[in-house]
């Protein structure tokens, strides 16, 4: 199944809901504009919502890994939320659940944000 | 029921997405579980990775070769290319190491294969190319009787 992601903006947190499979071909497809629009909206939060994350790889760790490396330096913050099944053992087994910060769900994210 | 394919496809990155579907429908006859199927789907992805960006650097007009081989209940999988080989296995499995951080690569990629996986095996030969060999003892399959 190909890959979409939804976005949507409120102040300085970008919300992403990410569909289908995240691999090195998607993500190179989607890497450039995330960073535009991250740059354009001045954002310091992030959150992923992967509910709907049917499979992710180690070009996905790279793609999140990236992205947290840049927010840690603006102080802002990334946290994922509704983590399916098939991603959450990649999650494990890379120690990403030991950096990031984990929400059952979107509005729980949200409100830690201050934006719900 | 012992089993055995063989594939070539194009160094293109949608071929990752055709080979996880290969390797899902070569074992749905055996009922996998699940966590099997993302396993599989998982280190088949790492290897095709591999080939295309480190392999073949990109290049989008070479070969990569899969074996997938069921025997008994394990399932051998085979990831080729031809492309420009590594010079020090050792290092490059191990986790976090990349050659390519500007391209956001993680470094994971051996680490998952070896995680998922009972066994790896990797050659690699300077300007030849690069085989992965990995095999897994899945739980589903039920051995045939002799």
């Amino acid at each position: 199944m190909a890959f979409t992601v939804q976005a949507e903006i409120k102040k300085n947190v970008l919300l992403l809901r990410m569909q289908g499979e995240l691999d090195h071909h998607a993500t190179e497809k989607i890497r450039e504009e995330l960073l535009n629009l991250m740059e354009e909206h001045d954002i310091t939060h992030l959150v992923l919502n992967l509910e709907e994350l049917e499979f992710m790889d180690s070009s996905g760790l790279g793609l999140m890994l990236g992205r947290y490396k840049h927010l840690q330096k603006k102080n802002g913050s990334m946290i994922i939320c509704a983590i399916s099944e098939p991603v959450k053992r990649l999650f494990e087994m890379s120690g990403l659940f030991r950096i990031m910060i984990i929400e059952s769900s979107e509005d729980q994210a949200l409100m830690r944000l201050g934006v719900a | 029921m012992n089993n055995e394919a063989v594939f070539k496809f194009r160094s293109i990155s949608e071929n990752e997405a055709f080979a996880r579907m290969v390797v899902a429908s070569f074992i749905a006859p055996y009922d996998p579980t699940i966590g099997e199927l993302t396993d599989l789907k998982t280190v088949v992805s790492e290897a095709v990775t591999n080939a295309i960006i480190h392999g073949y650097d990109g290049k989008n007009d070479q070969w990569v070769y899969m074996t997938l081989l069921m025997e008994e209940n394990v399932l051998t999988i085979e990831v080729r290319d031809e492309g420009i080989g590594m010079s020090d296995i050792e290092e490059a499995m191990q986790p976090l190491y990349t050659t390519k951080p500007e391209m956001e690569r993680s470094g994971m990629g051996f680490t998952i294969m070896e995680h998922f996986m009972d066994a790896v095996e990797v050659t690699s030969v300077s300007t030849q190319g690069t085989t992965i060999r990995m095999s897994k003892h899945l739980a589903s399959v039920q051995a045939e009787c002799h």
